[in-house]
Protein backbone atom coordinates (compact mmCIF):
# COMPACT_ATOMS: atom_id res chain seq x y z
CA UNK A 1 0.00 0.00 0.00
CA UNK A 2 1.46 3.52 -1.04
CA UNK A 3 1.56 6.52 1.05
CA UNK A 4 1.24 9.59 0.21
CA UNK A 5 3.75 11.26 1.56
CA UNK A 6 2.31 14.24 3.58
CA UNK A 7 -1.02 16.13 3.03
CA UNK A 8 0.54 19.36 0.65
CA UNK A 9 -1.52 19.63 -2.23
CA UNK A 10 1.12 19.69 -5.14
CA UNK A 11 1.06 22.98 -6.61
CA UNK A 12 -0.69 22.03 -9.52
CA UNK A 13 -2.84 19.25 -10.66
CA UNK A 14 -0.89 16.34 -11.92
CA UNK A 15 -1.56 17.68 -15.61
CA UNK A 16 -0.66 21.30 -16.23
CA UNK A 17 -4.34 22.94 -16.12
CA UNK A 18 -5.54 25.51 -18.07
CA UNK A 19 -7.39 28.25 -16.86
CA UNK A 20 -11.62 27.79 -14.52
CA UNK A 21 -13.21 29.33 -17.48
CA UNK A 22 -12.36 26.85 -20.16
CA UNK A 23 -13.59 24.01 -18.12
CA UNK A 24 -16.87 26.03 -17.27
CA UNK A 25 -17.95 26.10 -21.10
CA UNK A 26 -17.61 22.79 -21.64
CA UNK A 27 -19.88 20.74 -19.52
CA UNK A 28 -20.58 17.95 -21.36
CA UNK A 29 -17.24 17.55 -23.27
CA UNK A 30 -14.40 15.84 -21.69
CA UNK A 31 -13.61 12.81 -20.78
CA UNK A 32 -15.00 12.37 -17.74
CA UNK A 33 -18.49 10.47 -16.82
CA UNK A 34 -19.21 10.45 -12.70
CA UNK A 35 -17.27 10.67 -9.92
CA UNK A 36 -17.35 8.64 -6.58
CA UNK A 37 -16.53 9.37 -3.13
CA UNK A 38 -17.43 6.77 -0.68
CA UNK A 39 -16.09 5.96 2.86
CA UNK A 40 -14.93 2.81 4.33
CA UNK A 41 -18.55 2.12 5.61
CA UNK A 42 -20.55 2.13 1.94
CA UNK A 43 -21.68 5.50 2.69
CA UNK A 44 -21.48 8.05 -0.25
CA UNK A 45 -19.65 11.39 0.41
CA UNK A 46 -19.26 12.63 -3.14
CA UNK A 47 -20.88 12.09 -6.33
CA UNK A 48 -20.56 14.50 -9.30
CA UNK A 49 -21.67 13.52 -12.32
CA UNK A 50 -21.25 15.40 -15.97
CA UNK A 51 -22.04 13.21 -18.75
CA UNK A 52 -24.31 10.29 -17.76
CA UNK A 53 -27.67 9.56 -20.46
CA UNK A 54 -28.44 6.18 -19.44
CA UNK A 55 -29.65 5.59 -15.64
CA UNK A 56 -30.89 2.58 -15.01
CA UNK A 57 -31.17 3.07 -10.94
CA UNK A 58 -32.03 5.49 -8.41
CA UNK A 59 -29.53 7.53 -7.34
CA UNK A 60 -29.28 5.49 -3.94
CA UNK A 61 -29.21 2.46 -5.31
CA UNK A 62 -26.98 3.16 -7.94
CA UNK A 63 -24.22 3.86 -5.13
CA UNK A 64 -24.54 0.52 -3.42
CA UNK A 65 -24.23 -1.24 -6.68
CA UNK A 66 -21.34 0.38 -7.30
CA UNK A 67 -19.76 0.23 -3.63
CA UNK A 68 -20.55 -3.42 -3.88
CA UNK A 69 -19.24 -4.25 -7.05
CA UNK A 70 -15.70 -2.59 -5.72
CA UNK A 71 -16.06 -4.97 -2.60
CA UNK A 72 -16.04 -7.95 -4.89
CA UNK A 73 -14.17 -7.21 -7.11
CA UNK A 74 -11.53 -6.59 -4.34
CA UNK A 75 -12.11 -9.85 -2.96
CA UNK A 76 -11.92 -11.31 -6.63
CA UNK A 77 -8.65 -10.06 -7.31
CA UNK A 78 -7.23 -10.45 -3.28
CA UNK A 79 -8.21 -14.59 -4.30
CA UNK A 80 -7.26 -14.55 -8.06
CA UNK A 81 -3.30 -13.03 -7.29
CA UNK A 82 -1.30 -15.14 -8.79
CA UNK A 83 2.14 -13.97 -7.13
CA UNK A 84 1.27 -14.58 -3.24
CA UNK A 85 0.90 -18.04 -1.78
CA UNK A 86 -1.28 -17.52 1.05
CA UNK A 87 -4.46 -15.76 -0.05
CA UNK A 88 -6.85 -15.99 2.25
CA UNK A 89 -10.38 -17.91 1.88
CA UNK A 90 -12.86 -15.59 -1.22
CA UNK A 91 -14.83 -13.34 0.67
CA UNK A 92 -12.85 -12.95 4.19
CA UNK A 93 -13.25 -8.73 4.69
CA UNK A 94 -10.00 -7.20 4.23
CA UNK A 95 -8.50 -4.25 5.71
CA UNK A 96 -7.59 -1.24 3.36
CA UNK A 97 -4.15 -2.20 1.52
CA UNK A 98 -4.23 -5.72 2.23
CA UNK A 99 -4.41 -8.49 -0.18
CA UNK A 100 -3.99 -7.62 -3.88
CA UNK A 101 -6.07 -4.69 -4.95
CA UNK A 102 -7.32 -3.22 -8.72
CA UNK A 103 -6.43 -0.19 -9.97
CA UNK A 104 -8.91 0.15 -13.14
CA UNK A 105 -10.61 -1.76 -14.94
CA UNK A 106 -11.91 -1.14 -19.02
CA UNK A 107 -15.44 -2.13 -20.96
CA UNK A 108 -16.14 -0.36 -23.93
CA UNK A 109 -18.10 2.00 -23.21
CA UNK A 110 -16.41 3.24 -20.03
CA UNK A 111 -13.24 3.34 -17.86
CA UNK A 112 -13.06 2.94 -13.77
CA UNK A 113 -10.16 4.32 -12.22
CA UNK A 114 -10.20 2.87 -8.35
CA UNK A 115 -8.18 4.31 -5.33
CA UNK A 116 -8.43 3.23 -1.74
CA UNK A 117 -6.53 5.16 1.01
CA UNK A 118 -5.24 3.45 3.91
CA UNK A 119 -7.72 5.05 5.91
CA UNK A 120 -10.70 3.33 3.57
CA UNK A 121 -11.47 6.30 1.57
CA UNK A 122 -12.70 5.06 -1.58
CA UNK A 123 -11.95 7.30 -4.79
CA UNK A 124 -13.65 6.30 -8.37
CA UNK A 125 -13.75 8.07 -11.75
CA UNK A 126 -15.60 6.87 -14.47
CA UNK A 127 -14.39 8.26 -17.67
CA UNK A 128 -14.36 7.63 -21.31
CA UNK A 129 -12.34 4.27 -22.15
CA UNK A 130 -9.84 5.78 -24.08
CA UNK A 131 -8.57 7.74 -21.55
CA UNK A 132 -4.69 6.73 -20.21
CA UNK A 133 -3.87 6.06 -16.62
CA UNK A 134 -5.88 8.23 -14.12
CA UNK A 135 -3.86 6.86 -10.63
CA UNK A 136 -2.15 10.53 -10.10
CA UNK A 137 -5.36 12.42 -10.69
CA UNK A 138 -6.99 10.26 -8.27
CA UNK A 139 -4.23 11.07 -5.84
CA UNK A 140 -4.53 15.29 -6.02
CA UNK A 141 -8.04 14.54 -5.88
CA UNK A 142 -7.21 12.50 -2.38
CA UNK A 143 -5.52 15.39 -1.42
CA UNK A 144 -7.69 18.30 -1.92
CA UNK A 145 -10.05 15.83 0.14
CA UNK A 146 -7.84 16.05 2.78
CA UNK A 147 -7.20 19.75 2.58
CA UNK A 148 -10.72 20.81 2.22
CA UNK A 149 -12.98 18.34 3.85
CA UNK A 150 -10.67 16.49 6.14
CA UNK A 151 -9.33 19.75 7.79
CA UNK A 152 -12.80 21.65 7.62
CA UNK A 153 -14.05 22.00 11.43
CA UNK A 154 -17.50 21.98 10.29
CA UNK A 155 -17.44 18.60 8.69
CA UNK A 156 -18.73 15.84 10.65
CA UNK A 157 -16.75 12.43 9.79
CA UNK A 158 -18.93 10.00 8.10
CA UNK A 159 -21.72 12.46 6.58
CA UNK A 160 -22.12 13.39 2.94
CA UNK A 161 -20.05 16.42 1.68
CA UNK A 162 -21.79 19.35 1.41
CA UNK A 163 -21.36 22.16 -1.32
CA UNK A 164 -21.44 24.65 2.11
CA UNK A 165 -18.29 23.55 2.69
CA UNK A 166 -16.53 25.95 -0.25
CA UNK A 167 -15.34 22.63 -1.50
CA UNK A 168 -17.32 24.03 -4.35
CA UNK A 169 -15.69 26.79 -5.42
CA UNK A 170 -12.29 25.73 -4.56
CA UNK A 171 -12.23 22.10 -4.24
CA UNK A 172 -14.66 20.79 -6.74
CA UNK A 173 -13.55 23.07 -9.47
CA UNK A 174 -9.97 22.01 -8.66
CA UNK A 175 -11.07 18.54 -9.30
CA UNK A 176 -12.51 19.77 -12.28
CA UNK A 177 -9.67 21.24 -13.71
CA UNK A 178 -7.31 18.56 -12.45
CA UNK A 179 -9.03 15.85 -14.62
CA UNK A 180 -11.03 17.62 -17.16
CA UNK A 181 -7.87 19.16 -18.83
CA UNK A 182 -5.39 16.45 -19.17
CA UNK A 183 -8.54 14.36 -20.98
CA UNK A 184 -8.98 17.07 -23.84
CA UNK A 185 -5.48 16.90 -24.14
CA UNK A 186 -5.33 13.27 -24.12
CA UNK A 187 -8.38 13.44 -26.81
CA UNK A 188 -7.34 16.05 -29.11
CA UNK A 189 -10.62 17.84 -28.16
CA UNK A 190 -10.39 21.44 -28.64
CA UNK B 1 11.17 -17.75 -15.15
CA UNK B 2 8.11 -16.38 -14.44
CA UNK B 3 4.87 -17.27 -16.87
CA UNK B 4 3.11 -14.33 -19.09
CA UNK B 5 0.05 -16.41 -18.61
CA UNK B 6 -1.23 -17.17 -15.06
CA UNK B 7 -4.41 -19.34 -15.46
CA UNK B 8 -7.59 -19.30 -17.85
CA UNK B 9 -10.92 -19.47 -17.89
CA UNK B 10 -13.86 -20.55 -19.39
CA UNK B 11 -17.34 -19.85 -18.09
CA UNK B 12 -20.55 -20.80 -19.95
CA UNK B 13 -23.80 -18.45 -19.87
CA UNK B 14 -24.61 -19.13 -16.43
CA UNK B 15 -21.85 -18.54 -14.85
CA UNK B 16 -20.64 -22.16 -14.11
CA UNK B 17 -16.73 -22.90 -14.74
CA UNK B 18 -16.44 -25.40 -18.05
CA UNK B 19 -13.20 -24.93 -18.50
CA UNK B 20 -9.78 -23.79 -16.18
CA UNK B 21 -6.30 -24.55 -16.26
CA UNK B 22 -3.37 -23.18 -14.69
CA UNK B 23 -0.33 -22.13 -15.83
CA UNK B 24 1.80 -21.63 -12.91
CA UNK B 25 0.23 -19.14 -10.42
CA UNK B 26 1.18 -19.46 -6.74
CA UNK B 27 -0.31 -21.33 -4.49
CA UNK B 28 -2.77 -23.48 -6.17
CA UNK B 29 -6.52 -22.86 -6.20
CA UNK B 30 -8.70 -26.03 -5.25
CA UNK B 31 -11.78 -26.52 -7.23
CA UNK B 32 -13.86 -24.81 -5.00
CA UNK B 33 -12.20 -22.13 -5.36
CA UNK B 34 -11.96 -21.85 -9.16
CA UNK B 35 -15.64 -22.54 -9.56
CA UNK B 36 -16.69 -19.83 -7.15
CA UNK B 37 -13.78 -17.10 -8.53
CA UNK B 38 -15.52 -18.04 -12.14
CA UNK B 39 -19.46 -17.49 -10.88
CA UNK B 40 -18.16 -14.23 -9.21
CA UNK B 41 -16.17 -13.27 -12.30
CA UNK B 42 -19.79 -14.02 -14.08
CA UNK B 43 -21.59 -11.69 -11.77
CA UNK B 44 -19.24 -8.81 -11.83
CA UNK B 45 -19.30 -8.39 -15.45
CA UNK B 46 -22.89 -8.20 -15.46
CA UNK B 47 -23.29 -5.60 -12.68
CA UNK B 48 -20.36 -3.16 -14.84
CA UNK B 49 -23.13 -3.56 -17.37
CA UNK B 50 -25.46 -1.75 -15.14
CA UNK B 51 -23.21 0.70 -13.78
CA UNK B 52 -22.04 2.05 -17.71
CA UNK B 53 -22.97 5.72 -17.79
CA UNK B 54 -23.73 5.12 -21.55
CA UNK B 55 -25.40 2.62 -23.95
CA UNK B 56 -24.19 -0.52 -25.62
CA UNK B 57 -21.90 -1.59 -22.47
CA UNK B 58 -21.11 -5.27 -23.07
CA UNK B 59 -19.15 -6.13 -19.61
CA UNK B 60 -15.40 -5.58 -18.37
CA UNK B 61 -12.91 -6.11 -21.15
CA UNK B 62 -9.96 -5.82 -19.06
CA UNK B 63 -9.34 -5.79 -15.07
CA UNK B 64 -5.81 -4.35 -14.08
CA UNK B 65 -4.89 -5.71 -10.37
CA UNK B 66 -1.78 -5.00 -8.62
CA UNK B 67 -0.26 -8.19 -9.69
CA UNK B 68 -1.95 -9.23 -12.46
CA UNK B 69 -4.18 -8.12 -15.64
CA UNK B 70 -7.34 -9.69 -16.63
CA UNK B 71 -8.49 -10.02 -20.13
CA UNK B 72 -11.75 -10.90 -20.53
CA UNK B 73 -13.53 -11.98 -24.14
CA UNK B 74 -17.42 -12.79 -24.18
CA UNK B 75 -18.60 -14.25 -27.10
CA UNK B 76 -21.73 -13.66 -28.74
CA UNK B 77 -23.46 -16.74 -27.07
CA UNK B 78 -22.50 -15.45 -23.69
CA UNK B 79 -19.76 -17.82 -23.47
CA UNK B 80 -16.60 -16.03 -21.00
CA UNK B 81 -12.68 -16.58 -21.88
CA UNK B 82 -10.86 -15.02 -19.49
CA UNK B 83 -6.83 -14.95 -18.87
CA UNK B 84 -5.25 -14.06 -15.75
CA UNK B 85 -1.56 -12.50 -17.28
CA UNK B 86 1.09 -10.71 -16.08
CA UNK B 87 0.25 -6.96 -15.68
CA UNK B 88 0.89 -5.44 -18.84
CA UNK B 89 1.15 -8.20 -21.00
CA UNK B 90 0.36 -7.58 -25.10
CA UNK B 91 -1.72 -8.81 -27.42
CA UNK B 92 -4.06 -10.93 -25.10
CA UNK B 93 -7.42 -10.26 -27.18
CA UNK B 94 -6.04 -12.05 -30.08
CA UNK B 95 -4.85 -14.73 -27.76
CA UNK B 96 -8.33 -15.42 -26.52
CA UNK B 97 -9.63 -14.70 -30.19
CA UNK B 98 -7.47 -18.20 -30.85
CA UNK B 99 -8.54 -19.67 -28.09
CA UNK B 100 -11.80 -18.92 -29.73
CA UNK B 101 -11.61 -20.60 -32.68
CA UNK B 102 -10.09 -23.42 -31.01
CA UNK B 103 -13.30 -24.05 -28.64
CA UNK B 104 -15.36 -23.60 -31.98
CA UNK B 105 -13.40 -26.31 -33.64
CA UNK B 106 -12.40 -28.80 -31.12
CA UNK B 107 -15.49 -28.24 -28.23
CA UNK B 108 -18.18 -27.32 -30.18
CA UNK B 109 -17.84 -29.42 -33.22
CA UNK B 110 -17.08 -32.73 -30.47
CA UNK B 111 -20.09 -34.74 -31.25
CA UNK B 112 -19.68 -35.90 -27.76
CA UNK B 113 -19.92 -32.50 -26.23
CA UNK B 114 -22.71 -31.36 -24.33
CA UNK B 115 -23.57 -27.87 -24.19
CA UNK B 116 -23.16 -25.73 -21.18
CA UNK B 117 -20.99 -28.72 -19.39
CA UNK B 118 -17.39 -28.97 -18.57
CA UNK B 119 -14.98 -29.66 -21.14
CA UNK B 120 -12.98 -32.69 -21.63
CA UNK B 121 -11.99 -33.14 -25.19
CA UNK B 122 -8.51 -33.52 -25.76
CA UNK B 123 -7.60 -32.26 -29.20
CA UNK B 124 -8.68 -28.48 -27.55
CA UNK B 125 -6.22 -29.50 -24.56
CA UNK B 126 -3.33 -30.03 -26.98
CA UNK B 127 -4.11 -26.87 -29.49
CA UNK B 128 -4.81 -24.63 -26.18
CA UNK B 129 -1.14 -26.05 -24.70
CA UNK B 130 0.76 -25.03 -27.79
CA UNK B 131 -1.89 -22.16 -28.58
CA UNK B 132 -0.49 -20.51 -24.93
CA UNK B 133 3.38 -22.10 -25.40
CA UNK B 134 3.51 -20.11 -28.58
CA UNK B 135 2.14 -16.82 -26.69
CA UNK B 136 5.25 -17.61 -24.39
CA UNK B 137 7.77 -18.34 -27.32
CA UNK B 138 7.04 -14.63 -28.84
CA UNK B 139 7.03 -13.37 -25.39
CA UNK B 140 10.80 -14.70 -24.77
CA UNK B 141 11.52 -13.70 -28.23
CA UNK B 142 11.05 -9.95 -27.63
Amino acid sequence: MQFFGGSDISPSPPNPSGSGNNSKNNNSGGGGNMMYVFNRNGVCLLYREWNRPLRTLSSQQDHKLMFGLLFSLKSFTAKMDPTNVDKGNLGVPQLPGQGCSFHSFKTNTYKLTFMESPSGIKIILVTNPRIADLRDSLKYIYNLYVEYVVKNPLYSPGTPIRDSFRLKPRGVEELRCAWRLPFRDLLGEQ
Amino acid sequence: MAAAIFSFFIINKSGGLIFYKDYGSAGRMDTNDSLRLASLWHSMHAISQQLSPTVGCSGIELLEADSFDLHCFQSLTGTKFFVVSEPGAQHMESLLKVIYELYTDYVLKNPFYEMEMPVRCELFDINLSQAIQKDRVALLGR
